[in-house]
């Protein structure tokens, strides 16, 4: 994964053909992820602008499984319609809005949960730490999608369950990660001159120690937001997600495979905007990581 | 090594004992957990036997002893579909699994171990490009929709292959690649770091001056000492699997546990999902011990470390 480093990159490059520059150059400016990125931000934002049909209700039964309409002249519905007749497009980009409402607010939790843990487990040390460490290591250890599943038989599934669960498991990486940059920060010399000039733990922590570990939050983040959508959506699949008639992309395909003979688009569509989703955050995770925080490349 | 082992040991129970507590806490969180493990057809006196027999009167935590001193024997109850012990409805399901998860398990080997060492070995040329782009695309790529759209390919436009359900060797295929791709692809990235790290070593370019041909420098050389990582990765390997089978049986309708898992929860079979849930993660973290052990055995550094 070293050959990543745009300094390394440069040199072999030179010779290099056409399409090495080409990949050197998605790796060294992050133009895929931002397009795809700003695409899908328009998409939540504007989606009762963008959709020009309702998302959970059809015109009419008459509308059910019609193809594109590039592909047959009858139709009007730019990525034709669901089983129900609803327009396939207009659920993509209300989709958009569950899976970013979803996957920001789960990454908020977890950060904030995974930050605080981190920086006390490494500020403090000894016992603090050890007992917080073994804990993120059982949550590492807990089969993730059979807890969902238990879950999601106790209570109803809803949107506000999903999030909880996700950042219930969506916070070990930051503890561990900012755990470790604690440990190194504290020994610094400009942490010892706040403590002699008597600043509390928790001034040291917040005002000294958080400002250090922002750009490993961040890198993190982003290269999470990917798996949280993908997780997402995996539990929409299943049925355990966002309940229906909410659009969310996960439960389209579930959908759309029941009628893979006759309307193909259903699933099609709706699993590739997942894909380019969670590709875009990927991308941009990486980018963000070999810019801002090499260091971090042997870690995550 | 032994004290390795005995702490790696203990370890797991307490992961175990605490799935346990969340499986058990859930059951109670939701009010009379005979809600949970009988049907509404229930008379009243198997209602009132089965208060008795898991001491529904008694203190939550003599409730917790009985329910898994239960479950430690194999005993999860009944299961409210097919009304016969939920153990004996999980084991029936096993085998399909255990199938599954080695055809997958074969494939990702197969297609990943061999595209990371290409991708290394080929650095910088048209081939890595392939091997890496693959790839990123594992990681991007949602299972359960990758199996979908290999359905619609090759079962439903093509007709060459068939779309699920048991059968012959034929009827692997797809299910094998869906689960095995994000495996794959995780193995191939660490194949090829791994590669590359090696090939760039002075032993490698030693033999190479010696004139030890191309393809015993790759394959004897570097590639055994490359082993090492991806081997370790079996372990996260073996988590993506757990996931994975719970996906893929679901997208080809394979008659395995995860299947199980999943209809246990629309038919709301408790029982069973209790099962399913305590044996999965039983057996996923002795695979992760086992794969510790082996990994320590061949690395002394984390033995001692």
């Amino acid at each position: 994964m070293a050959v990543h480093a745009p300094t390394a990159t440069v040199g072999v490059l030179g010779s290099q053909s056409s399409l090495a520059r080409a990949w050197s150059s998605i790796r060294r400016y992050p133009v895929v992820p931002i397009v795809i990125i700003t695409t899908l931000a328009v998409f939540a934002i504007f989606a009762p602008l963008i959709a020009p049909h309702d998302p959970e209700q059809a015109r009419s039964l008459d509308d059910r499984t019609l193809p594109p309409s590039w592909m047959d002249d009858e139709s009007i519905f730019f990525l034709g319609t669901d089983h129900l007749g609803r327009d396939v497009f207009s659920r993509i980009v209300y989709g958009a809005r569950i899976s970013l409402l979803v996957s920001s607010t789960v990454l908020a939790a977890g950060l904030v949960i995974g930050t605080t843990v981190g920086l006390i487990s490494g500020y403090f040390g000894g016992n603090t730490d050890e007992l917080l460490m073994r804990l993120v290591d059982i949550k590492l250890s807990l089969p993730f999608i059979l807890v969902a599943l238990v879950v999601a038989i106790v209570f109803k599934p809803s949107l506000l369950l999903v999030v909880i669960l996700l950042a219930l498991f969506f916070w070990s990486s930051f503890a561990r990660q900012v755990r470790a940059e604690t440990l190194h920060l504290k020994t610094l010399d400009y942490v010892m001159a706040a403590r002699v000039a008597g600043a509390s733990n928790l001034r040291i922590m917040i005002k000294h120690i958080l400002p250090g570990v922002f750009s490993t939050i961040i890198v993190i983040a982003t290269l999470t937001i990917g798996t949280v959508i993908l997780v997402e959506s995996v539990l929409s699949y299943l049925g355990v997600g966002v309940p229906a008639p909410t659009p969310a992309w996960g439960a389209m395909v579930a959908d759309g495979s029941q009628y893979l003979q006759s309307a193909w688009w259903i699933a099609l569509f709706s699993g590739a905007a997942i894909f380019f989703t969670v590709l875009g955050f990927n991308f941009l995770g990486d980018w963000l990581r070999d810019n801002l925080d090499p260091r971090l490349r042997q870690l995550v | 090594m032994v004290r390795f082992i005995g702490r790696r040991v203990i370890y797991s129970l307490v992961v175990l004992l605490t799935t346990s507590f969340i499986v058990f806490g859930l059951s109670r969180a939701a009010g009379d957990p005979r809600n949970l493990f009988l049907t509404e057809y229930t008379t009243k006196e198997t209602w009132d036997a089965w208060g008795r027999e898991y001491n529904l009167d008694k203190p939550l935590v003599i409730q917790y002893v009985v329910w898994l001193g239960k479950a430690l024997r194999g005993d999860f109850g009944h299961s409210l579909r097919d009304h016969i012990n939920a153990l004996d409805v999980i084991m029936q399901r096993v085998p399909a699994t255990l199938q599954l998860a080695g055809a997958s398990f074969i494939a990702a080997i197969f297609i990943g171990v061999p595209l990371g060492v290409m991708s290394a070995v080929k650095r910088g040329t048209f081939w890595d490009y392939v091997g890496r782009t693959l790839a990123l695309f594992g990681q991007a790529l949602p299972p359960y929709w990758l199996g979908v759209m290999l359905i619609l390919l090759f079962a439903v436009s093509l007709d060459v292959l068939p779309s699920g359900r048991k059968g012959g060797i034929d009827h692997y295929i797809l299910p094998a690649l869906t689960l095995g791709w994000g495996a794959a692809s995780g193995l191939l990235r660490l194949t090829r770091s791994a590669m590359l790290e090696v090939l760039d070593s002075e032993y490698i370019k030693f033999a190479r001056s010696k004139g030890v041909t191309a393809s015993l420098v790759v394959w004897k050389h570097a590639f055994r000492n490359a082993l090492i990582a991806p081997l370790t990765y079996s372990t996260l390997l073996l988590a993506g699997y757990l996931t994975g089978t719970v996906v893929t049986e679901t997208v080809f309708s394979w008659p395995g546990v995860g299947r199980l898992a999943v209809t246990a929860v629309f038919n709301n079979d408790f029982p069973v999902l209790t099962g399913v849930v305590l044996i999965g993660t039983a057996v996923y973290l002795a695979v992760n011990l086992l794969t510790d052990v082996i990994y320590a055995l061949m690395d002394p550094r984390i033995r001692f470390g």
